[in-house]
């Protein structure tokens, strides 16, 4: 019997509206107590004093590369800097080589990250065969060997009637469809959102009604077929505004938005830099705000990563021929936390963005700290200043915006099923 | 009065006087140009690289004319195609270049920002030579170099810019150049082409530039009518229905000129196609100033590369500190 | 040759250079060479009626070592031969009744120093305004020292043809010479240290005005 107790910490579980400083007791990778002093013998005493206790980190959007693009990542390095991020479980998404369109891929997925993360993976399987929007996979079967949700993600799904019946079906198996809403007629070659950035900067504008017209298109065929959608890194305001009405009308629709399109906007594109191409493109100050409100009053449930690595020289191309994403692992939780000190969003809030929500649009374990639940927790100190060196992290990848920023707020400890994976001094604990 | 930046990325970053000082010294240069030997010995002993990943003959031959004149040693580095086709990255090829030590490197590529990101990691003072819908400082400079020599003062005068906006770097160079010395500036061309918020690149003056989609009403009144070059490719997809309704209804000839003041200047970077941005008639004779052009075009670039040689010798800046 | 094609039309009436007193060009220009003239106090060597003196002499010299005057050429270099020039031209239309070409030829482009700031100093105007071809050309500075503005002045001059003869004129000969170059006609010879800085100050848009030749005690370049 293992026994772990973090001590002294102040906990916070948005699940259960707690925020109070307590102990937090694990026995055989389930929390056992929560309580204001718990007193045991024989348990490894993690001290919390200080720290930030919460949920294990959820994430609903990650690209582990593996297998096929093992140069960015695999799913062992995807899973370390996942755990030094204070992500418990990630979502992967299908779009390796070959893709998760077949049962085999999503066993094989999840057969690596129990050797070899020392994270939860949950494989989001392809909504069709390929990634090529025209047949789609079988659902049923892909359930079965352990997919969580479906979706074709930056493959947008353009074809009206296959994203109806993609709806439909997934729907029937019981899962939520995730989608990279964009128009990719109107995305067209678009590299910067379109406004007087790229105006300035010389570069094809991706404008943001491409992601508003399918929102409003996927929002409408999941209202028609009572399927659950999940709306991928909402990105603008008009997004977040046909959410928000659609949640009012009973629409099942859940969304998530990144670190990224909460924080900066595409005036960081100045420079040519590209780690600041992502898909959606970084948007306008205006949409930043609309996508903060989201955040706060609900419209958007979870914060997601979409952790996209790439290698260095990929990334040291032609803007236009970059490939877009950067990391999001490690820098996620002191990005967010700017919000938090700007006083944007309460720490219930902010927490619950990236613990029970995400639980709940998955239907994943974890996201709550209540006795029973899985010993998933994260320690952090919000406070603590560092700077960041992708070279030092654990992605395979470098592409970041925040490289060699410094940055408030660092996990401490990372427990997965109640054991301590990471820690802020010894590293990850390979499973 | 120094020349600030170390290398010419942009009109938008240079200061007033720096424009200034470049347009002092290609008037300098303009009569180097004109002697029997038209050579100085200045840039004796110095490498400058031609970096043309677009081809240009144009551009390219008038930078190689100029190094020449200053008697600098120039190396055409012709390197088509992006770096997906190759599979080599263009901070790749910068960086071996680096290592041969070029004094000057000038750069052309087809996708906006190659020239910043090379001068990144160069040595050298890199001169950008067109980057992609960006920009393209010293055509800029020579055509405010042409227009200072027709109307003596920049400032106070309509230059409309007329054509495919959206793809142009030489209009956004323009733009800012015009802007910088007080004219105002005119954006002329059809809806499909205009990006947007053209109207906030001017920068400190506020206004300066307008938008029209009428040919009558955006050269009314206007010194300076400068055409565009129309890519071909424009009429295959969804942004223009026609060359024929295009040079119905933004092309340049005789009879529209009268809109303008009755002695503007009729301007173009050049190739024209002739008939559809402007008419026959207009490409060769007064008032068209497209030889001027080209020729201010070796003094300007003989000027820039005169004032950037001396940073060649300072030593490589730190690798670019974020934060 | 030389023709009227290197006459500037347009810039006269326009460009700021010309327009701004060539007093205060030169001292911008002083600055960008790293000189400090405010770091010592200015000493007058030469007031302005030494100087026409001394420009008297030398037309007077120039004539008697002249064959044929008809094909002197004065060429002034920027900025403070250009007046010292004019003034030697008028000099000899009032001694002798010739009439001089006077030319402005900036060294700027041909000299020799290795660039130890990163800033290229700003060029100075060239007006050659007929052939030198089989003239008797005289270089006019106001300062001669070192000889590599001289050297830079005849390196450019070949290129705009070929003179009969090339003589030097210099209202002050400071000495230092570091290139076999002699001054055939010298105002003044004053021996000064080599971190002396020794100028002509004048208004080049106003001939009639005083000039005077100054020393800032430490204000050159130091080697």
């Amino acid at each position: 019997m293992t026994r772990l107790l973090i001590r002294g910490g102040r906990v916070l579980d948005p699940a259960s509206e707690r925020d109070e400083r307590a102990d937090l007791l694990i026995e055989d990778g389930r929390i056992a107590a929560l309580d204001a002093a718990i007193e045991t013998r024989d348990a490894e005493v993690v001290d919390a004093q200080g720290l930030w206790v919460t949920p294990g980190f959820i994430d609903l959007h990650a690209h582990l590369r593996d297998p096929g693009q093992e140069y960015k990542e695999d799913i062992a390095s995807g899973g370390r800097a996942a755990a030094a991020g204070g992500f418990t479980t990630v979502a992967c998404m299908a779009n390796t080589d070959p893709v998760n369109d077949d049962p085999a891929v999503t066993r094989y997925v999840l057969g690596r990250a129990l050797q070899h993360a020392p994270v939860r993976v949950a494989p989001v399987a392809a909504a069709t065969r390929g990634l090529e929007g025209r047949v789609m996979t079988e659902m049923a079967a892909l359930v079965d060997a352990g997919a969580v949700a479906f979706s074709d993600d930056g493959n947008t799904i353009m074809d009206g009637e296959v994203q109806r019946r993609v709806l439909e079906y997934a729907k029937m198996v019981g899962k939520a469809v995730s989608v990279h809403a964009e128009d990719r007629t109107l995305v067209k070659d678009g590299v910067v959102n379109e406004g007087p950035i790229s105006t300035r900067l010389g570069l094809p504008g991706n404008p943001s009604v491409a992601e508003t017209i399918n929102v409003a298109r996927d929002i409408a065929l999941a209202e028609m077929t009572g399927a659950h959608l999940h709306v991928a890194h909402v990105s603008t305001a008009g997004a977040v505004g046909l959410i928000r009405e659609a949640r009012a009308r009973g629409v099942q629709v859940t969304a998530e938005v990144t670190p990224h399109h909460l924080t900066l906007c595409d005036d960081m594109t100045l420079g040519y830099d590209t780690n600041t191409k992502m898909a959606p493109p970084l948007r306008s100050a205006r949409d930043v705000e609309a996508c903060v409100e989201g955040l706060c009053d609900g419209s958007l449930d979870a914060i997601a990563t979409d952790h996209a690595p790439h290698a260095v020289y990929e990334k040291e191309v032609e803007f236009s021929a970059a490939p877009p994403g950067i990391l999001g692992f490690e820098t996620a939780l002191p990005v967010v936390l700017e919000l938090l000190r700007a006083g944007r969003i309460a720490p219930l809030a902010l927490v619950a963005a990236l613990t029970c929500n995400p639980a709940r649009v998955f239907q994943l374990e974890g996201g709550r700290l209540a006795r029973g639940a899985v010993g998933d927790v994260t320690l952090f100190d919000p406070e603590r200043e560092w700077r960041y060196d992708p070279a030092q992290g654990y992605s395979k990848s470098r592409n970041s915006p925040w490289a060699g920023k410094k940055l408030k707020g660092r996990v401490v400890a990372t427990i997965v099923a109640g054991e301590l994976v990471y820690h802020v001094d010894r590293g990850v604990r390979d499973p | 009065m120094t020349f600030n930046c170390r290398s010419l990325l942009s009109i938008e970053e240079l200061s007033r006087d720096d424009i200034e000082l470049v347009l002092e010294t290609a008037w300098r240069m303009k009569e180097v140009g004109q002697r029997e030997v038209k050579k100085v010995p200045t840039l004796r002993g110095r490498t400058v690289v031609n970096l043309f990943f677009e081809p240009s003959t144009r551009t390219r031959t008038s930078f190689e004319i100029a190094a020449k004149r200053l008697s600098a040693d120039l190396v055409n580095f012709s390197a088509s195609g992006s770096s997906l086709s190759k599979r080599e990255s263009i901070l790749d090829t910068a960086k071996t270049l680096d290592a041969m030590d070029p004094d000057l490197v000038v750069v052309r590529h087809q996708v906006a920002g190659v020239p910043k990101r090379i001068a990144d990691v160069l040595a050298a003072p890199v001169i950008n030579a067109g980057d992609g819908a960006h920009e393209h400082p010293t055509q800029a400079l020579l055509d405010l170099m042409t227009v200072r020599e027709e109307k003596g003062e920049i400032a106070g005068l309509t230059v409309a810019i007329i054509g495919d906006i959206a793809h142009s770097r030489v209009a956004r160079s323009n733009i800012h150049a015009f802007s910088k010395l007080g004219a105002s500036v005119r954006v002329v061309g059809p809806a499909t082409l205009v990006p947007p918020d053209i109207e906030r690149l001017g920068g400190a003056a506020a206004g300066a530039v307008k938008v029209f989609h009428s040919l009558r009403e955006g050269i009314e009144g206007a010194d300076v009518l400068m055409a565009l070059r129309i890519q071909r490719e424009r009429f295959a997809g969804a942004l223009l229905p026609s060359v024929r309704e295009y040079a119905a209804t933004f092309g340049l000839d005789r009879a529209r000129l009268r809109f303008a003041q009755d002695d503007a200047i009729v301007m173009h970077p050049g190739p024209v196609n002739r008939g559809v941005e402007l008419a026959h008639e207009l490409t060769d004779h007064r008032p068209s100033v497209i030889l001027d052009q080209v020729r201010n075009g070796v003094a300007l670039r003989m000027a820039v590369l005169y004032l950037l040689s001396g940073r060649s010798s300072l030593p490589a800046p730190p690798e670019a500190q974020s934060e | 040759m030389a023709t009227r094609d290197t006459e500037l039309p347009a810039l006269p009436a326009t460009a700021p250079v010309v327009a701004a007193p060539r007093v205060a060009a030169s001292l911008t220009a002083d600055v960008a060479r790293g000189l400090n003239p405010g770091a010592a106090a200015a000493q007058v060597l030469l007031d302005d009626a030494a100087i026409r003196r001394a420009l008297l002499r030398i037309a007077h010299e120039i004539i008697e070592r002249s064959a044929d005057p008809t094909r002197l050429y004065l060429v002034g270099i920027p900025n403070g031969g250009v007046p010292l020039a004019r003034q030697i031209a008028h000099n000899l239309r009032e001694v002798a009744a010739v009439s001089v070409v006077v030319g402005v030829l900036d060294t700027t482009l041909y000299r020799d120093d290795r660039l130890s700031s990163a800033v290229r100093p700003r060029l100075r105007r060239t007006e050659m305004p007929s052939a030198v071809d089989d003239r008797q050309v005289i270089l006019v500075d106001d300062v001669a020292s070192t000889g590599r503005t001289i050297r830079a002045a005849m390196d450019a001059l070949m290129d705009f043809g070929r003179p009969r003869a090339v003589q030097v004129a210099a209202l002050v000969d400071r000495g230092h010479r570091e290139l076999p170059i002699r001054v055939d006609y010298v105002g003044k010879n004053i021996p000064t240290a080599r971190d002396d800085l020794v100028k002509l100050q004048s208004d080049a848009d106003a001939p009639e005005s005083a000039m005077q030749v100054v020393l800032l005690r430490g204000a050159g370049e130091a080697r």
